[in-house]
């Protein structure tokens, strides 16, 4: 583990990781965005869920740093009096949580098609393919709501508030999975020939443990990749779908949702009510795009 | 060259048939029509009376057939929410919704291939470099985002311009624009610059990374060797070459855009389809979804096979090519 540990701290990746005063502020951002949600029931100055610490007489304060503001509420209040930067911590956990299921589900069904497709190839690989073709040639956020459409009239109104963060999860992973597959899909196609696989053809081992122990470690270095620039992008593509209001309910807000419902409060002058949960997202996707971004050039060794 | 068309348009209806078979089980398996149309208290008898006339007793491959008649026909039955026809309802948003997206696709186009260019010849001059930077933030932030930043700068704090609508529109047959009245011009400029700036980068850093490969060619040289002004060299040989990708790009986009107004118009209240369609998703009113998927579809197949052609015309490589194989 030490030995590990000391390999990784004199290696490539964090030598050039030491170099870029950029990404160091992108990796210490990502990494404040994760503990303030992770932690938020423990560090968030309120908690905006409780009912009864909610006070409606702090409704619409604002900034405790402009006129009018209070030092218990950094980032003001909402229309209920809840704290914006607790609203927002808390907010960001169903945001991450989303985002990174989203991704996850996405990435296992993906990557698992593509093998299929890769290995079995024939019809398969043409009717997966054609799939891929006729689902890439319409944009992602567009999918997502039409499933998130489909699920409403399924279950409900109702039921469709209590799923609503699975059904946003699926709808998001729908909509992702084709760029796994192709990418996984590709690599395959040049591993299925190479001496190891054939070996293990030979020695009679089953096709699936083939794909999966075999072929699989080789092909996961560009998906995970992927996966790390596709965290950024399925977080904003959650927070779209809520500020619409097919996302999750405004009992229990995503940064999107509480984007949606400042949004109502622009014209009356609580312009803090949106902007701090939307400039939270901003740089929480930002920060973690640059990180994407490094990782896929430092992991790169055509650019070395 | 036929073949290539026949092929291509082949292509398309197959993608229409897949599109209309989604949008038929949504009618047919989502909600049950008959309970839509029927009012509560209907008996058996009654509903198996509607079951016969709406011809859902017939095999499935018949309904479908019945469907795809209806739909080329934009017959997509009678919006739940609305109680209206959905051909009339679509009808009506049409132009509001390619109105934006044109005007959009316009600035970006204005703007993008310019500095595209700028940054590709000056590559070390500081304005590229914050062009760049800013082109980078411009992806990382949500279209909504943008639009809200956008109102609470110009509607709220300068109360320079409209925050949403469309304005006055003059009427013209059918169609109803907003581009003949100042107040329809004004309402357009803040909704297509918030849909047209992500794009925007995209041509940008497009038309950027084209032109410094462009620049690096033989040919580039050779023109510079016979003594041609700069000018001729960088507009008459250099952006000539870069403009084919960008065609395929700004054509494959301009579908992206019909489908991401869906976000502004629901930012800026813009009385188009994809408002239409969101509010369609929000009350799960399925002719409106069904019917705007088809449309959708529609468009994105007829933009697909527009910039095949386009590209056909005007790449004489892609021509020569064919012709040598065999002409396919």
């Amino acid at each position: 583990m030490v030995d590990a540990l000391r390999r990784f701290f004199d290696g490539d990746i964090f030598f050039s990781f030491k170099r870029s005063p950029l990404v160091i502020v992108a990796a210490v951002t990502t990494l404040v965005c994760i503990l303030a949600a992770v932690l938020a029931p423990l560090v968030a100055p309120h908690n905006p869920f409780d009912l009864k610490t909610l006070n409606l007489l702090d409704a619409f304060t604002p900034p405790s740093w402009s006129e009018g503001g209070k030092p218990g509420f950094l980032l003001g209040t909402d229309d209920q009096g809840r704290d914006v930067l607790s609203a927002i911590m808390y907010g960001s956990r169903v945001s991450l949580l989303v985002g990174l299921c989203a991704v996850a589900l996405a990435l296992v069904f993906g990557v698992a098609m593509g093998l299929l497709s890769g290995y079995v190839g024939g019809k398969l690989d043409a009717l997966i393919m054609r799939i891929a073709d006729v689902q890439l040639s319409f944009p992602a956020i567009l999918i997502a709501l039409l499933i998130d459409g489909v699920a409403r009239a399924v279950v409900g109104r109702e039921g469709h508030d209590q799923l609503a963060v699975y059904v946003l999860i699926f709808a998001i992973a729908a909509a992702s999975w084709v760029q796994y597959a192709r990418t996984v899909r590709g690599s395959t196609l040049v591993e299925r020939n190479k001496e190891y696989v054939q070996a293990a053809r030979v020695i009679g081992r089953h096709p699936v443990a083939i794909m999966f122990r075999h072929v699989l470690p080789n092909v996961m270095g560009p998906v995970l990749v992927l996966a790390t620039l596709n965290i950024g992008t399925a977080i904003i593509t959650e927070a779209t779908l809520s500020f619409l209001g097919v996302g999750v309910p405004p009992t229990q807000p995503s940064l999107g949702t509480l984007i949606r419902i400042g949004n109502d409060f622009l014209f009356s002058g609580e312009w803090w009510i949106t902007v701090f949960p939307g400039a939270w997202l901003v740089i929480m996707v930002l920060a973690m795009n640059l990180l994407g971004d490094w990782l896929r050039d430092a992991l790169n060794p055509k650019l070395r | 060259m036929f073949a290539f068309i026949i092929r291509r348009l082949m292509q398309g209806v197959l993608v229409m048939l897949v599109v209309g078979l989604i949008a038929f089980s949504l009618f047919n398996f989502v909600g049950d029509p008959v309970a839509l149309m029927l009012p509560p208290e209907a008996t058996g008898a009654d509903r198996e009376a509607m079951r016969v006339s709406l011809g859902l007793d017939k095999p499935f491959y018949a309904q479908f057939i019945t469907f795809i008649g209806n739909a080329v026909q934009g017959n997509f039955g009678i919006s739940l929410r609305l109680g209206r026809p959905v051909s009339t309802l679509l009808v009506e948003r049409l132009p509001a919704t390619l109105e934006l997206a044109m005007t959009a696709a316009v600035i970006a186009l204005f703007f993008g291939i310019p500095m595209g260019v700028y940054t590709a010849l000056k590559r070390d001059s500081w304005t590229s470099r914050f062009l760049l930077t800013a082109s980078l933030i411009g992806v990382s932030l949500p279209t909504f985002l943008i639009g809200i930043f956008l109102i609470l700068i110009f509607a709220v704090w300068l109360g320079v311009l409209p925050s949403f609508g469309r304005g006055e529109t003059v009427k013209l047959g059918l169609w109803s624009t907003g581009f003949l009245t100042t107040g329809g011009l004004k309402a357009l400029i803040l909704p297509s610059i918030t849909l047209g700036l992500f794009q925007l980068t995209l041509i940008m850093r497009l038309v950027r990374s084209e032109m410094l490969e462009v620049l690096r060619t033989d040919y580039i040289k050779f023109a510079r060797a016979r003594g041609l002004t700069n000018r001729s060299v960088h507009f008459g040989h250099a952006l000539k070459n870069t403009l084919v990708p960008v065609i395929t790009i700004v054509g494959l986009q301009l579908g992206a855009i019909i489908a991401f107004a869906i976000i502004t118009e629901t930012v800026f209240q813009w009385p188009g389809m994809g408002l239409l369609f969101i509010q369609a998703v929000q009350f799960a009113d399925i002719p409106v979804m069904a019917a705007y998927l088809c449309l959708i579809g529609l468009i994105f197949v007829v933009i697909n096979l527009v910039v095949d052609l386009l590209y056909y015309r005007v790449d004489p490589r892609l021509r020569a090519d064919r012709a040598s194989a065999g002409g396919h």
